[in-house]
């Protein structure tokens, strides 16, 4: 990819370099891709010597930094398969609010983190903290001031929490080699919340489970899962809301169980056990209530087609809709990393950067609208349908 | 709006940021798109589409290169527990970061490694009960670390990592009797997870237990014999 290599010389080369393939997470691949969009794992960590980050002060914030910073961009990032991987390091507290949220929407950043404020409400847009992200894949990305001092996690497309994690562990020994951990012989790596001690590890697969919803069965799966200790979330991670019924399921125990039974906890009982749920209401649908089904995805794409005014909500509701059509065979013509990628572009900061320019609201619903057009048009004359 | 071939709607919007950093629009219908070669993927990578300033690449650092006003070091080298931002201290806070119980209790989080031990009686329980009954971590210990302790065999720093005798010997126990209850339970693959961590720390355990009297002893009766 010619992208790619010129990522070492040049932050922004010409335009015409500027597409590459997507996002690995994007790409709609993988085990269980059907249902699962992507699978995500997360380390915590602290560096010994330093007060954990809601009590550390600016200046041991700084530090604490400087210390990853120097350790993260020196690490090996390259070998013969990833010719051009390398990390870019953004100081969050010296970027703009569209730069943080374009690394929210990507999933390279919690909110939290982009706000700068902790869950006890202290700190501010101003408090040293960055993000170091791996690119052109963007499947790593490690954030240095979050709750705790290193939160490093890595993403990719489909079932694969185990290649996720070896990957995480691999970057968490380099990380380390250069500076010692906070580590407890009976508590582990020691997090800020305890709620995060033992291994620091959270595996967080996200879902797509429309055809749960259609039968009416999502929330008995979602109590299901809390009921077994699991946390389920929206889209965006903690606090944020479920359009087009996209969910993460993650672990929340993480003490008293090692990285490996958690890990097949997750992958080989819990997650295959709701996919196996939402293909067999897919089943069902398609047998006994097909017309409403092929109703739904044809009226989903039809709006998406011709719709001039477009909120992300509706959207995304939309566009899950169209991912079970295309899914359940209804639907031909259309790709689901199209679908994925859409579910990105059509976020508000994304929709302003890719144009170039501010827009209102409503500026934004007609944009979002067009987009949406124009990558899920036939090749039928666009402006036929208005 | 119109392409520039003037023949059909404009639906790809380009924005070239020139070297210059010279904004340049431009507007094209898809079949026009598809002959300039521009991709009708709106996906940008993030190198690109954040703003340029926003960020430093991975060559910009190397080992030798070290940030301004940041003594080299302080960076390579741990140092001790500093003062948080509050340094006033009650009779309970933890002597590393100040913090008292009552703070912890009303926002959930530790100030630093040390309030885990000067406050382990009291968090103890309520960990155990936020992990589902887990009281001893299980898995991964820093590598590094672990190595530079089977280097050294310094019975201070194997403390610091694996706990004492007691302690080891006491997780060991704990791993046992959940691995006979896997097996019990025909839950088998748990019980091959819980058969390989039990022999990890079996031979960690072994070959790190400092010589304490009865120990040393022992092993003197040992090579003795041998």
């Amino acid at each position: 990819m010619q992208a790619s290599g010129d990522a070492h010389k040049d932050p922004h080369p010409a335009h015409e370099s500027a597409f590459i393939h997507n996002a690995e997470w994007l790409r709609g691949l993988g085990e269980s891709s059907d249902v699962v969009i992507s699978s995500r794992v997360r380390l915590a960590r602290n560096i010994s010597g330093f007060p954990f980050t809601p009590r550390a002060s600016r200046i041991d914030r700084t530090q604490i930094l400087e210390v990853c910073k120097r350790r993260i961009l020196t690490i090996p990032t390259t070998n013969s398969t990833k010719p051009s991987s390398q990390f870019i390091w953004i100081d969050l507290h010296q970027v703009g609010r569209e730069d943080r949220d374009l690394l929210v929407e990507r999933q390279l950043i919690s909110r939290q983190h982009a706000r700068g404020k902790l869950s006890t409400g202290k700190g501010g847009l101003d408090e040293p903290r960055s993000v170091a992200v791996l690119i052109p894949d963007e499947h790593l990305s490690i954030m240095i001031n979050e709750e705790d001092h290193i939160r490093l996690q890595t993403i990719r497309s489909g079932l694969a929490l185990g290649a996720c994690l070896a990957e995480a562990n691999a970057f968490d020994d380099l990380i380390e080699a250069g500076m010692d951990y906070a580590y407890h012989p009976r508590f582990g790596y020691l997090t800020a919340c305890p709620t995060n001690v033992g291994t620091g590890l959270r595996l967080s697969v996200m879902l797509h489970l429309p055809a749960l919803k259609l039968t009416g069965e999502l929330e008995k799966v979602r109590r299901a899962a809390q009921d077994m200790g699991l946390a389920v979330r929206g889209f965006y991670g903690e606090g944020s809301e479920s359009p087009g019924e996209f969910y993460q399921i993650s672990n929340q125990t993480t003490l008293g169980k090692s990285d490996d039974m958690l890990l097949h906890e997750m992958e080989r009982e819990i997650i295959p056990k709701v996919v196996g749920y939402e293909r067999h209401a897919r089943r069902n649908l398609l047998t006994s209530r097909k017309q409403m089904l092929e109703d739904q995805a044809w009226r989903a794409l039809g709006t998406l087609r011709h719709a001039r005014l477009m909120k992300v909500e509706e959207a995304m509701e939309l566009l899950s809709l169209v991912r079970l059509g295309v899914l359940t065979g209804i639907l031909e013509g259309i790709c689901t990393e199209q679908i994925h990628s859409l579910l990105l572009n059509i976020q508000p900061t994304h929709l302003q950067r890719t144009l170039g320019t501010v827009l209102t609201q409503q500026e934004r619903r007609i944009a979002r609208a067009q987009l949406i057009r124009t990558q899920l048009d036939t090749g039928s004359p666009s402006g036929s349908s208005s | 709006m119109l392409c520039e071939c003037g023949l059909h709607e404009a639906t790809i919007h380009e924005v070239i940021i020139t070297n210059e950093k010279k904004k340049i629009e431009r507007h094209l219908c898809e079949q026009c798109a598809r002959k300039r070669g521009v991709s009708t993927n709106p996906y940008i990578p993030i190198s690109q589409l954040i703003s340029a300033a926003s960020y430093i690449m991975g060559q910009a650092i190397t080992s030798t290169n070290a940030s301004p006003g940041v003594e080299n070091d302080a960076l390579s080298k741990p140092t001790e527990p500093r003062p948080a931002i509050e340094t006033r201290t009650t009779s309970s806070a933890c002597p590393g970061c100040g913090q008292s119980f009552t703070s912890f209790k009303e926002h959930g989080l530790l100030g630093c490694s040390g309030c885990y031990q000067i406050f382990e009686d009291r968090i103890g329980p309520m960990i155990e009960r936020a992990h589902e009954g887990g009281c001893n971590h299980v898995g991964k210990i820093p590598k590094r670390a672990l190595c530079e302790c089977q280097d050294t065999s310094d019975p201070a720093r194997i403390n610091a990592l694996l706990g004492d005798i007691r302690q080891r010997e006491e997780r060991l126990d704990a791993l046992r009797q959940r691995l006979s209850k896997s097996i019990h339970d025909e839950e088998y693959e748990q019980a091959a997870i819980l058969r390989d961590e039990l022999s990890r720390l079996t031979s960690l355990a072994s070959s790190q237990i400092e010589p304490t009297p009865a120990s040393s002893s022992a092993s003197s009766v040992q090579a003795s014999s041998s």
